[in-house]
């Protein structure tokens, strides 16, 4: 078929919004609100996106259960960063986080209630008071399914305010022109027709790749496509070596158990019945940081101290919480984990395993969520019509390490900040020029090029391969070795996609040709974690160098950026860390030791 | 009596059996409801043995398996294999319910899949659930007020908050609304139980301010009173909520405000 024979509908907007999630869904109907004119395009329908599985909460200064400030917070999220993040940025995600849970709660989201009828809030890993001193209750909490409460009240406001969705449309690659971001092509798969969306801006919010790993808690739609278009388009990635573990994932089945279980009381046991974290955490001990207690549970596995007959997993206990506890605020963890793991938690412990679950890297982006770029020795050149946000993109908030319930708080602050930005930058109605020939013909013939895929590999055999490469040789810790062999095995995989096979020729609803989209953006998002990880030569937050075991803030203080040439060879920049804040209400705070 | 027959393009044939390989100790045959709209055929069941010693627990597991290793055209609904994102729901073993969270042990002999019910089919096991969702905007699911939000939260007492419980959760799989008889005979104007549900969730809602709008809203004969109690939806739901009792309770609200 050749590319002309495609039919090819063509749409106007002020700006087109790629993705529904959480980050996705505020941004959409923060510009409706605003006037502009906006399509929001999905694979998946809105309340189905990933933002729906996150449990435990969303992080807020709101004091509603002890004293709290907005400061702590801020010292709490950069030294959970391990120092990568940048200040300016994290500033403006804690101040704004207590005006955005007010505004979730006035928008519907059923919170879990104090006696006095406030938001309830939860202890989580790393979140202090005064400074790393005593254990904050920051945590905003609707039980254990906030993710879904606050997603389904995204989608109800978006329904509120007219929002204009394209949904089950698969977004295919950006229209770039002369450096410039022009819209998007997209494949409306029910319809089996391609649509070019024009917008003055087009704002990426498609989550991030959690299925480059065998064992993830992310969905199987976590595949890392908006990051895909990026590579694509010749611009970088950034931070991508930094994955998160989360502690409890259930073992064998992968499912998130949220931090809130060990938020609410719940612990971690070894082999020998021990409560292990208090040697590696003696202040925060199960409550400390994500990196930290994946790497706790990694060693007393490896120190021949795991569980069950192989000794290969740990136990987290809730049993002693109580019926009546774990109905109220755990129910959901009480239902995933007697059908994924057979287990009565108000009788027995749940095996679990660090479980790969969230990307700090992603599409560099300054804190209104315009993406950035190195140019001419220009760190924050912006990309004109090109925003990211959510997991997709690294502000960056979570530097190297993310904490717990700072993603949702991510997605909230920095869906409305991007929608305010373009308040500011788009001009409703403002006539676009007319597309250049040629810029959307080489973008079909792509994506036909890979629809009439006839060669030897199967798409699942070779995303097979891409994961066990990822699980083995980018895991928890990490050497040179191990790293360097991943890279040669990667980079294989990545130019064995040249000879996949597509089964289905179809147009409407062909999951074979959607799969193997997917898979193409899934190998470059690989590629350059495992190149990155290689390139990075010392210990911070999730990565865990073993031939590099310390922080060097000397050398290493900075973000990474990847591109992907031919043949997927990676090309490696740096981008500084911004070591300054936003206003002068905090000062920058200093490096120092990471302890919990 | 009048006669009735279905359409003849509606008859479901049969199509290709893959068998397992030699060898497969514990084998179990998935009969899998097929129709491409780009056959022109009728729609099929194929019929793919697994070898459950090499397969995951659920049935979503048995689907994915055949996609990656038997047949990559096999076409259906998957995201977050927990039971929270609600894309796969689909009629397993005569039941609407979500694959993931389906175990394969649950089902005696061979494990029949059809899309949901009376949808119409896009492909395979994806329905179009477009006016399902249509409907879902058209109950208003937001929070209405008229009095301004204070500058902190809104207050919510515990009880009251509870009230929401068992309603909030739904995931809109539409597993109970398309498991309705009424909702199947008058689906385009009976709002069925899972939108009830949601609606129900915004009347009980201590914060909302319009609940006698959304009463007068479904003050009509079809909208809620198409609800028989046939129960179906209280004995499906794959999250173990109970959309009947929810029609119950506005149907009380209904009588209570006309005495």
């Amino acid at each position: 078929m050749a590319t002309t024979d495609y039919k090819i509908i063509e749409h106007t907007y002020d700006v087109v919004v790629v993705g529904a999630g959480g980050a996705g869904l505020r941004a959409t109907f923060g510009m409706a609100q605003k006037g502009l004119r906006t399509a929001c395009l999905t694979k998946v329908f809105p309340t189905r996106s990933h933002t729906v599985a996150a449990q435990g909460g969303i992080s807020a200064a709101l004091g509603n259960m002890g004293p709290d400030s907005w400061q702590w917070h801020m010292y709490d999220t950069v030294k959970g960063s391990d120092w990568l993040g940048d200040q300016d940025a994290i500033e403006y995600m804690c101040r704004e986080a207590i005006p955005a849970i007010i505004e979730l709660e006035h928008q519907g989201v059923p919170f879990s209630r104090t006696e006095e009828g406030k938001i309830y809030q939860r202890p989580f890993g790393g979140m202090t008071t005064n400074f790393g001193e005593g254990q904050a209750q920051r945590t905003c909490a609707a039980a254990d399914r906030t993710g879904h409460a606050i997603l389904h009240t995204l989608y109800q406001q978006s329904l509120r305010h007219n929002a204009e969705f394209f949904i089950e449309y698969f977004a295919l690659d950006l229209l770039m022109e002369d450096g410039e971001c022009r819209g998007v092509l997209a494949w409306d798969l029910a319809e089996g027709t391609l649509h070019v969306f024009r917008g003055q801006q087009t704002v990426l919010a498609t989550g991030g790749y959690g299925r480059a790993y065998f064992s993830a808690t992310s969905a199987h739609t976590c595949t890392g496509d908006g990051n895909g278009m990026v590579l694509r388009a010749g611009l970088p990635l950034q931070d991508m070596e930094f994955v998160q573990f989360h502690p409890t994932g259930i073992y064998g089945a992968g499912c998130l158990l949220t931090e809130g279980c060990r938020g609410e009381g719940g612990y971690l046991t070894n082999g020998n019945g021990e409560r292990f974290m208090e040697r590696y955490a003696p202040n925060a001990k199960d409550l400390a940081s994500r990196d930290v207690v994946s790497r706790s549970m990694t060693v007393e596995i490896r120190e021949g101290r795991g569980v069950g007959p192989l000794k290969d997993h740990i136990h987290l206990h809730l049993e002693h919480l109580g019926p009546e506890v774990i109905h109220e605020r755990l129910p959901g963890i009480a239902e995933t984990a007697r059908i994924f793991a057979g287990v009565d938690v108000t009788k027995e412990p749940i095996p679990v395993l660090p479980t790969v679950h969230y990307n700090m890297g992603g599409i560099p982006t300054n804190y209104h969520g315009e993406v950035v770029n190195l140019v001419d020795g220009n760190p924050d050149a912006v990309v004109k019509g090109l925003m990211a946000i959510g997991e997709a993109a690294c502000v960056s908030v979570h530097g190297a390490n993310r904490l717990g319930s700072n993603s949702l708080l991510d997605l909230v602050v920095f869906g409305r900040a991007a929608a305010n930005r373009c308040a500011e930058t788009v001009k409703a109605g403002a006539p676009q020029k007319p597309l250049k020939a040629g810029t959307v013909d080489a973008l079909v013939e792509r994506f036909d090029q890979i629809r009439n895929a006839s060669g030897s590999k199967p798409t699942a055999q070779i995303r097979a391969a891409m994961q066990r490469t990822m699980q083995n040789d980018a895991a928890v810790f990490r050497t040179d070795a191990s790293l360097a062999q991943g890279v040669a095995a990667i980079t294989e995989l990545y130019n064995s996609f040249a000879d996949v096979k597509v089964a289905d020729r179809s147009l409407v609803w062909n999951s074979d040709l959607v799969e193997t989209l997917e898979l193409q953006n899934l190998l470059g998002c690989a590629l350059v974690t495992m190149t990155s990880a290689l390139n990075r030569k010392e210990s911070r937050g999730a990565h865990a160098h073993e031939d590099y075991p310390d922080r060097d803030d000397g050398e290493w203080m900075k973000h990474t950026l990847t591109y992907v040439e031919d043949g997927g060879q990676v090309r490696i920049d740096y981008r500084p860390v911004h070591t300054y804040t936003l206003t002068d209400e905090i000062e920058y705070i200093a490096p120092k030791k990471r302890t919990y | 009596m009048a006669e009735f027959k279905l359409p003849a393009n509606s008859i479901v044939g049969s199509g290709k059996t893959y068998h397992a390989p030699t060898g497969a100790k514990r084998v179990r045959s998935f009969q899998i409801y097929r129709w491409d709209p780009d056959s022109g055929q009728n729609p099929r069941l194929d019929t793919y043995d697994i070898d459950l010693d090499a397969c995951g627990p659920m049935v979503l597991d048995a689907l994915i398996k055949i996609k990656n290793e038997i047949d990559p055209t096999l076409t259906f609904r998957r995201s977050c294999r927990e039971g929270i994102c609600g894309s796969c729901a689909m009629n397993i073993d005569g039941t609407n319910t979500l694959a993931c969270i389906k175990a394969i042990d649950e089902v005696e002999g061979n494990v029949k899949i059809y899309p949901l019910p009376h949808m119409p089919v896009i492909k395979d096991l994806v329905p179009d659930l477009t006016h399902f969702y249509a409907q879902y905007a058209s109950i208003k699911p937001w929070l209405q007020t008229v009095t301004l939000p204070p500058e902190r939260e809104r207050l919510q007492s515990k009880e009251d908050r509870a009230k929401l419980d068992g309603l909030y959760e739904c995931i809109l799989c539409a597993s109970c609304s398309t498991s309705c008889p009424s909702y199947w005979w008058n689906g385009d104007r009976y709002l069925g139980p899972a939108i009830l549900l949601q609606a129900y969730r915004w009347i009980i809602d201590s914060r909302d301010e319009f609940t006698g709008e959304r009463l007068d809203d479904l003050e009509d004969p079809f909208r809620l009173y198409r609800c028989h109690t046939i129960m179906n939806c209280a004995r499906t739901c794959p999250k173990g909520l109970n959309p009947a009792r929810a029609i119950g309770e506005i149907k009380k609200l209904m009588l209570q405000r006309s005495l």
